[in-house]
């Protein structure tokens, strides 16, 4: 749908050109949601204590971010402008609320361990963030080509802090035991005499730990990348 | 700028549409959460006896669950005078809805389960954390003394800490064979302690850090298998 509309208007533009690229590569680094505009901080804190949890999250999140962007898009030219907010708000906890009945028919133990959480999408300031700034004034294609990228930006940050803090937290990644106390781990602390003074941080289980996480992906990332610092 | 009765129109007409899709994604999935639900309770359940099944009760097929539900587990609901109430089934007892009668109004599920040569009765038993409530499957062996095994689960306790009643093996296996009566035969139950265990056998160590939950543990344990005590009674004779 959004291909035919982009090509009936511009012919001239490409359907997937530099400025599309642009879209979808910009918000993973040089304006990464969580790092750079610090948007969406809650729930990278609260859903990043394991990696399966934070994958289902940003997947979510994902599909909200680009089919509300898409969705408003379309809709920018006939809504009233006094109830934008409104009518964002009703597209964005629409197909929350689809994502939510949809995990819960598919994976049951995922959808009790996100609880509350995917719900919470709903009020991710990433995602109506992405509305008002980009949606309202942009092409249904772009539009959607922006909410992956913003999305993506979002998840892959998650899944970096999540992937620091199960490791060391609990010891494992993605479910997978690498290091413990007992032999059904990779690496077993209570008979491996290199490792025997390992021990799982338990501050990486608890959600400050997040914030930890982040301020140093916040600093690797500007120390690597010169032209964010004056940024904000 | 547009006019109020477009923008009504516009509302309304949006509302309309996304209640009626919502209604109809609902309806749809509704047997597949009702099945998905009753799957993971019954995987609670059999947890608190995992070891005694050759297949992993927690990721194996629904089916398997089902299987060894109707062919080997009897579902029983007695009052709280220890007296079975007929025609009930233990699937049908929510704890929740339970806790808000009073005590003497109160039904409790009994799951037994009849292996190839063990019998064991599935307890449920529920209490409160630090932040609200825990519950736990507790397997008693037919001696009605030793506990074979529990399994935990919690609204939401701490992660690492509070909630390493669910997460840690170790925390759930301290509890197999534990006894509820001491050498005179008097009631004691089993009890999360800090500090030392004294009385290995009614006593577990507890998790470094959640103080509280473990008192919930040890208060829900003494108070929750107290109520079945008197079915039991009724059947050593």
């Amino acid at each position: 749908m959004a291909e035919t509309a982009t090509k009936a208007v511009e012919v001239k533009e490409p359907f997937f050109g530099k400025k599309e690229r642009k879209l979808l590569v910009d918000p993973l680094d040089d304006n990464n949601p969580i790092t750079v505009q610090v948007l969406g901080i809650c729930s990278a804190l609260a859903v990043t204590s394991m990696v399966k949890p934070a994958f289902i999250m940003a997947l979510s999140a994902t599909f909200v971010m680009a089919l509300s962007n898409l969705t408003v898009s379309f809709l920018r030219k006939g809504m009233p402008k006094q109830v934008r907010m409104i009518v964002q708000l009703v597209v964005i906890a629409f197909l929350v609320t689809i994502v939510e009945l949809v995990l819960k028919a598919a994976s049951y133990p995922i959808w009790k361990q996100l609880s509350v959480y995917i719900g919470l999408i709903i009020t991710n300031c990433i995602v109506m963030g992405r509305l008002e700034a980009f949606a309202m004034a942009n092409k249904p294609w772009r539009s959607f080509l922006d909410g992956l990228g913003n999305g993506a930006g979002y998840g892959i940050i998650l899944l970096m802090v999540a992937a620091v803090r199960e490791i060391f937290g609990k010891g494992s990644f993605a479910g997978f035991k690498l290091i413990g106390n007992n032999p059904e781990y990779l690496i077993d602390t209570t008979s491996n005499a290199f490792f025997s003074w390992y021990m799982p941080n338990n501050i990486m289980v608890l959600p400050a730990a997040a914030l930890f996480v982040i301020c140093v992906i916040i600093w690797v990332q500007r120390a690597r990348n010169r032209k964010l610092i004056d940024i904000s | 700028m547009s006019n109020n009765s477009y923008i009504l129109t516009y509302i309304i007409g949006l509302s309309a549409f996304v209640a009626l899709m919502l209604a109809l994604a609902f309806s749809g999935l509704k047997p597949i959460h009702d099945a998905n639900e009753e799957v993971f309770k019954k995987r609670d359940i059999l947890s608190a006896i995992k070891d005694q099944f050759e297949v992993d009760v927690m990721n194996c097929p629904p089916q398997e669950v089902f299987d060894i539900f109707d062919k080997k587990v009897t579902q029983v609901v007695i009052d709280a005078n220890g007296q079975v109430v007929e025609g009930k089934k233990a699937d049908d007892i929510d704890m929740k809805q339970e806790e808000k009668k009073p005590k003497e109004d109160r039904l409790y599920p009994l799951y037994i389960y009849e292996g190839d040569s063990e019998k064991y009765y599935l307890t449920a038993v529920r209490g409160n954390g630090l932040w609200d409530k825990i519950w736990a499957t507790v397997a008693i062996k037919d001696d009605f003394n030793t506990i074979a095994g529990v399994s935990f689960d919690h609204v939401t306790e701490t992660a690492g800490l509070g909630a390493e009643i669910k997460d840690s093996e170790a925390f759930k296996k301290a509890f197999q064979g534990l006894e509820l009566y001491n050498d005179e035969g008097k009631y004691v139950s089993v009890s999360v302690v800090k500090g030392g265990i004294k009385k290995p056998d009614h006593q577990v160590d507890a998790i470094a850090g959640a103080t509280i939950t473990s008192n919930g543990v040890t208060e829900m344990m003494y108070k929750g298998l107290a109520v079945y005590l008197p079915y039991f009674e009724s059947l050593k004779k």
